[in-house]
């Protein structure tokens, strides 16, 4: 096992795995995230209290999940990179948090937008909404914090401590945010809570979430061959492969 | 050779910083200053009424402390990172988390303390009533600990850093939110008469989570700052 793993650690060998695999990604990503938005905006049935309105879910959970998968992702990819000292998992973090960033700003604004026909204002301070809030501003400091060193190794292992400190709050934060808005807010802003969904509103969102990871998956492949040539500049195997 | 037990070894970090600081008070008394100051410009920036105050009152003083207890962090690990102190310290075979909980114990009775001192001053100016004394001295106790030993794993990451003290204050203040929750919640349910003690325990449970954790965080981070 622990050969394969080394082998696979290689930039070169990496390298070439994650050009081989990035379409087997991105193409299903397309062909689900496709499926599932003519799904969920024309086949679906329209929301009997919400109508039309309640359709940006499928973009706006999907993304709120993904932002939070990343997060752990990327956590764990720096505590592997910090254990076992694998230069790739701390490039595979930093090729994560943009794209967790992204996904945390897509549901940020999705749930604006949302808001905006259902409370009437553009921002509500919600438990989902500010505990989301809450983890762009890790992003933003991870990424912050990464982007202050000069030297990448230094880099990686500082922001992979933060990375694992920042999930073990991750669930603090949120479970703290829920009860402040629960001792603060009556209960008549949860017109958002689904009593129950409909089962055939439900399908197009699990398709929509799997669309989601593949397209994860074919960014992170992208991104982190990126990392990989940036970091790898000088390498001889690149000189001399490509 | 000799070694030193962790507790007197401890009890010496501990000892030295407040030497130190002692030598150099004018610089412990800005973190306090900058904390005042800050609490004027809340009345200055919405009313001067007392009892519209006395509605914020428990947040502003707890969002000023949270402030300046980040100021004061910023420079806890700086100087013995560039004199080579702290280098002797992860050679020296004691275990690092200990040293560094010591210094950060020690930054705590300086900085954290007089702002808690200080805090029910603060909170009378601005309406807050007698009977939440106790309530925002016990939050404000539990919640500028938990942020020393918070900021400690923020100022060892960044002790080589420019810009240091603004990316401390990213790094933090994320992670200090559910302190500034729990403890204004506090301050406020005593001052509608209910029992504070949910949000108080809370508190004190992120306090003792953060207390078994972050040395080993703050160590780990130290490490990686003094060896490469």
């Amino acid at each position: 096992m622990w050969t394969w793993f080394h082998k696979f650690a290689s930039p070169p060998h990496a390298y070439r795995l994650l050009g081989n695999l990035a379409p087997w990604f991105g193409w299903p990503a397309l062909a689900l995230i496709l499926l599932a938005a003519w799904w969920g905006l024309v086949k679906a049935p329209a929301d009997y209290q919400q109508g039309d309105a309640f359709r940006i879910l499928y973009v706006h959970a999907p993304s709120a999940w993904m932002s939070m998968f990343i997060y752990v992702a990327m956590a764990v990819a720096a505590g592997v990179g910090l254990i076992w000292r694998i230069k790739l998992a701390h490039a595979a973090a930093a090729a994560s948090a943009p794209i967790g960033a992204s996904f945390t700003f897509l549901a940020l604004a999705t749930g604006s937008i949302w808001g905006k026909p259902m409370w009437g204002t553009w921002w509500v301070w919600d438990a989902r909404l500010t505990s989301e809030l809450i983890l762009l501003f890790l992003y933003l400091g991870y990424m912050a914090l990464r982007s202050s060193f000069d030297d990448p190794q230094r880099a990686d292992r500082a922001s992979a401590v933060l990375a694992i400190v920042g999930v073990i709050n991750v669930p603090i934060i949120h479970y703290s945010v829920e009860w402040w808005t629960t001792l603060h807010q009556p209960a008549s802003v949860t017109k958002l809570d689904k009593p129950s969904i409909a089962i055939e509103m439900l399908i197009p969102l699990f398709i929509m979430i799997v669309g989601f990871q593949l397209y994860y998956g074919w960014a992170v492949s992208r991104r982190l061959r990126g990392e990989i040539l940036r970091r790898e500049r000088n390498a001889t195997w690149l000189k001399e492969g490509i | 050779m000799q070694r030193t037990a962790i507790s007197s070894a401890a009890g010496l970090v501990f000892r030295r910083d407040l030497t130190l600081a002692w030598r150099r008070w004018d610089e412990v008394a800005q973190p306090l200053i900058f904390y005042v100051v800050v609490t004027t410009l809340f009345p200055l920036a919405t009313t001067p009424d007392l009892s519209q105050l006395r509605e914020i009152s428990g947040g502003v003083v707890w969002v000023a402390a949270l402030l300046a207890s980040l100021l004061a962090l910023e420079s806890l690990f700086r100087s013995d990172v560039e004199d080579g102190t702290m280098e002797q310290w992860v050679l020296s075979g004691q275990p690092l988390g200990w040293l560094l909980l010591a210094k950060v114990a020690s930054h705590w009775v300086l900085t954290g303390l007089p702002l808690v001192i200080m805090s029910p001053v603060v909170g009378t100016a601005l309406g807050l009533p007698f009977s939440a004394w106790g309530t925002l001295v016990l939050s404000l106790l539990l919640g500028t600990a938990t942020l020393s030993v918070l900021g400690g794993i923020g100022a060892a990451l960044t002790v080589g850093v420019r810009r240091g003290s603004v990316l401390l204050s990213l790094l933090v203040l994320p992670l200090a939110m559910p302190l500034l929750i729990f403890g204004s919640r506090a301050v406020g349910m005593v001052m509608d008469g209910d029992s504070p003690a949910g949000p108080l325990q809370l508190l004190a449970a992120i306090f003792f989570l953060t207390l078994s954790l972050g040395p080993l965080a703050m160590s780990a981070a130290i490490r990686i700052s003094v060896e490469s």
